[in-house]
């Protein structure tokens, strides 16, 4: 089957492989662009969150270029995600488009969808194979986190922060195109190479620290969040960002082999927020206060507009901020928003930290 | 007093563009507050084309630009120091008052708050989504009135029973206010309700989650207004100081800053006075390569580029910069 899926940072590299590898014809839709936007906010409803718009827009895209099924998601707490793909089914059978949906619930909802769709899916190959091949993918979002991690950190420290991107995308490329897993770590390495001879010898005191954190599609996807990291790393800002592909398949779907996870979560958000309320609410109090442990420099929260998890986690960032001494920034986005606001705001966080920093070096003195 | 060497702020903004000729002590010689009218190129060659008599003998140290239309501007102006008006406003504020701890800051489309502990910012806030309760508003409320902006606080403060209005989101507040006027409330009193519902807005909103602590500055061209002062003073309970520069203050910070980042650039690159003459040329296009669909921006000066900006790539600017040298 020619199968589409949304689009969330890196994640169409391992899907596409996994698709590919499969038997079915992964169809990628193109990066989400303007028309992206224009789409999915035309036919959603107006209160939807942006990555409900997005991801239908992605999903339009790839139907007119000839994909049959849709691979989603779904999901059973508090956040709207969780009926996110049978209403975009909905909004796209409406619009006249033909295809089916292969949805993967958590094990913990009805396991019945979940059935109905492994087995469409898996029915070209041999479960060794597939174990083969899940391995692959699953190696791929592995080194591309840690090779995005890489870059995050390389980018503030570059001589030509140019030439450093374009290495970063080839070092994309060659994992995308790799069928063998055993070559990744190479690739890690060529491009570990490459940016530390473009490194300045800048002195750590210079570059200002800042995590990420808040939901995590717009924590992740670059295009709907404005090249947040990018933009920062250009700043000379090092992006420290706990959320990533692979520590989300680790969390929820390998939960039982990295306990860690949730377990962290819960011990640092705790005194702040003692339950659970969806999404990645927890997690961003818990990642809050541990940047506020370890002394970063500064915190950006980012949020789709009418993200509940987020406004719950949003109304309790003063409190952490104010015990932990450490500047939060929020930044709500929707198709609305403007990259000049953003840009305002960016450089206005950045020169805040600086000048705080500049004034705790010279009281130190 | 020694006015040959300068520091040049300039604040360009939605709805004023502001330039402030300051002395290498800190201190203001000059201010200029006028209407940008949708064209931020005219109102700074206008400004500068008023000074250029006044300040021609004087020797330019440095220019700061700050506001939303701080890039081009600056680009044209050839400033040291292209800041965002969230630091300028900071930093002008602490130069005014050195113990303050909060500044309310109220501009033609946008409001801001920022938080100040021993003299360094610590926090700040913008508004997101909506822009009600800003200049623009009360601009065009004064306008359906047929009053001048300038006379709304007056009125405001000559309210005895101020009526309340919702002032979420200004459409709904407008109809509000027109119901409340066909209701046959007085002008006044409509007026002061709409300026407390500014300010309940603002504290909602900009402000929400801020600790709003005394000494609280209010600048932007919003101070001017005593009715919205006086139902800040309501609201928090303690007096609000409305410095003496307030209409100017993003474009002192810049001033101030453009002396602060001195060591760093040494001489200005200030493109002097000649630029008021020159023909000045805008284009932007939708650069089609790829699916980020960058608008990119082309500065022409007298028929040559010289700068441009808007490519997430860089490969605009690295024309153009092979295009001018």
């Amino acid at each position: 089957m020619r199968l589409t899926f949304p689009h969330m940072g890196l994640l169409s590299i391992p899907v596409e492989t996994l698709i590919n590898g499969l038997g079915h014809e992964a169809v990628v839709a193109p990066p989400t662009n303007k028309r992206t936007f224009e789409l999915g906010a035309q036919f959603s409803p107006e209160a939807a969150c942006l990555p409900f718009k997005v991801n239908l827009g992605n999903f339009i895209e790839a139907l007119e270029q000839g994909a049959e099924g849709i691979l989603a998601a779904g999901g059973t707490g508090p956040c709207r995600f969780g009926y996110y793909a049978q209403i975009q089914q909905q909004i796209l059978h409406d619009l006249g488009y033909k295809f089916q949906l292969l949805l993967l619930d958590p094990p913990k909802g009805r396991t019945r969808e979940l059935y109905r769709a492994l087995k469409i899916l898996l029915k070209y190959r041999r479960p060794d194979q597939v174990v083969r091949l899940v391995n692959l993918a699953w190696r791929k979002a592995q080194w591309l986190d840690r090779g995005n991690k890489l870059f995050r950190y390389f980018l503030p420290r570059s001589k030509d922060q140019g030439a450093a991107g374009r290495c970063y995308e080839e070092f994309l490329a060659k994992v995308r195109r790799e069928p063998l897993s055993g070559q990744l770590p190479l690739h890690y390495r060529d491009l570990s190479t490459k940016l530390e001879t473009l490194a300045t010898g800048s002195s750590a005191e210079t570059i200002l620290r800042v995590k990420i954190i808040g939901e995590i599609y717009m924590v992740l996807e670059p295009r709907v969040n404005f090249h947040l990291e990018t933009v920062l790393g250009r700043m000379g800002v090092e992006v420290v960002r706990p959320l990533s592909i692979s520590q989300w398949v680790e969390e929820h779907l390998l939960g039982v082999f990295f306990p860690g996870h949730k377990q962290r979560t819960i011990l640092l958000s705790e005194p702040f927020l003692p339950s659970f309320v969806g999404g990645h609410g927890r997690e961003t109090i818990a990642e809050l206060v541990d940047a506020g442990v370890n002394r970063l420099d500064g915190v950006i929260q980012v949020l789709p507009f009418t993200c509940m998890p987020e406004i719950v986690a949003q109304s309790i960032t003063p409190e952490v901020s104010k015990v932990y001494g450490i500047p939060v920034l929020t930044l709500v986005i929707d198709e609305h928003s403007g990259e000049v606001g953003m840009m305002t705001r960016l450089e206005a966080f950045v020169d805040l930290m600086r000048r705080k920093k500049a004034m705790m070096r010279e009281v130190s003195n | 007093m020694n006015r040959n060497e300068l520091f040049f702020g300039v604040d360009v903004g939605s709805v004023s563009t502001n330039l402030v000729a300051m002395e290498p002590t800190g201190q203001v010689v000059k201010k200029v507050y006028l209407r940008t009218e949708g064209n931020p190129v005219a109102a700074v060659q206008k400004i500068f084309t008023q000074l250029g008599r006044e300040f021609a003998k004087a020797k330019v140290l440095g220019v700061g630009v700050t506001g939303s239309g701080r890039q081009l501007i600056g680009a044209i102006l050839g400033a040291d120091v292209v800041k965002n008006e969230i630091t300028a406003h900071g930093v002008a504020a602490l130069q005014a008052e050195p113990k303050v701890r909060t500044v309310v800051e109220i501009g033609g489309q946008d409001s801001k708050i920022i938080i100040l502990r021993d003299g360094v910012a610590v926090d700040f806030g913008m508004n997101t989504v909506c822009a009600a309760g800003t200049g623009s508003f009360l601009d065009q409320q004064a306008n359906r009135l047929n009053l001048p902006v300038s006379e709304l606080g007056t009125l405001a403060l000559r309210a005895r029973h101020p009526v309340r209005i919702a002032g979420r989101c200004s459409v709904f507040a407008e109809s509000e206010m027109i119901h409340k006027q066909q209701m046959g409330h007085r002008l006044e009193d409509i007026v002061a309700g709409l300026c407390a519902a500014l300010v309940r807005n603002y504290l909602n909103n900009v402000a929400k989650g801020k600790e709003i602590q005394p000494p609280v500055l209010f600048q932007g061209g919003v101070a001017a207004n005593a009715g919205i002062k006086k139902a800040f003073e309501d609201e928090l309970g303690f007096p609000v100081i409305v410095p003496q520069y307030y209409d100017v203050m993003g474009a002192w910070g810049a001033a101030l800053i453009a002396r602060e980042e001195q060591v760093n650039y040494q001489k200005t690159s200030f493109r002097g006075l000649k630029f008021c003459e020159e023909e000045i040329k805008i284009s932007s296009f939708e650069c089609p390569d790829c699916a980020n669909r960058c608008e990119v921006i082309t500065v022409m000066v007298a028929g040559a580029k010289i700068s441009g900006w808007g490519d997430r790539c860089g490969k605009w600017q690295r024309i153009n910069t092979e295009a001018t040298g």
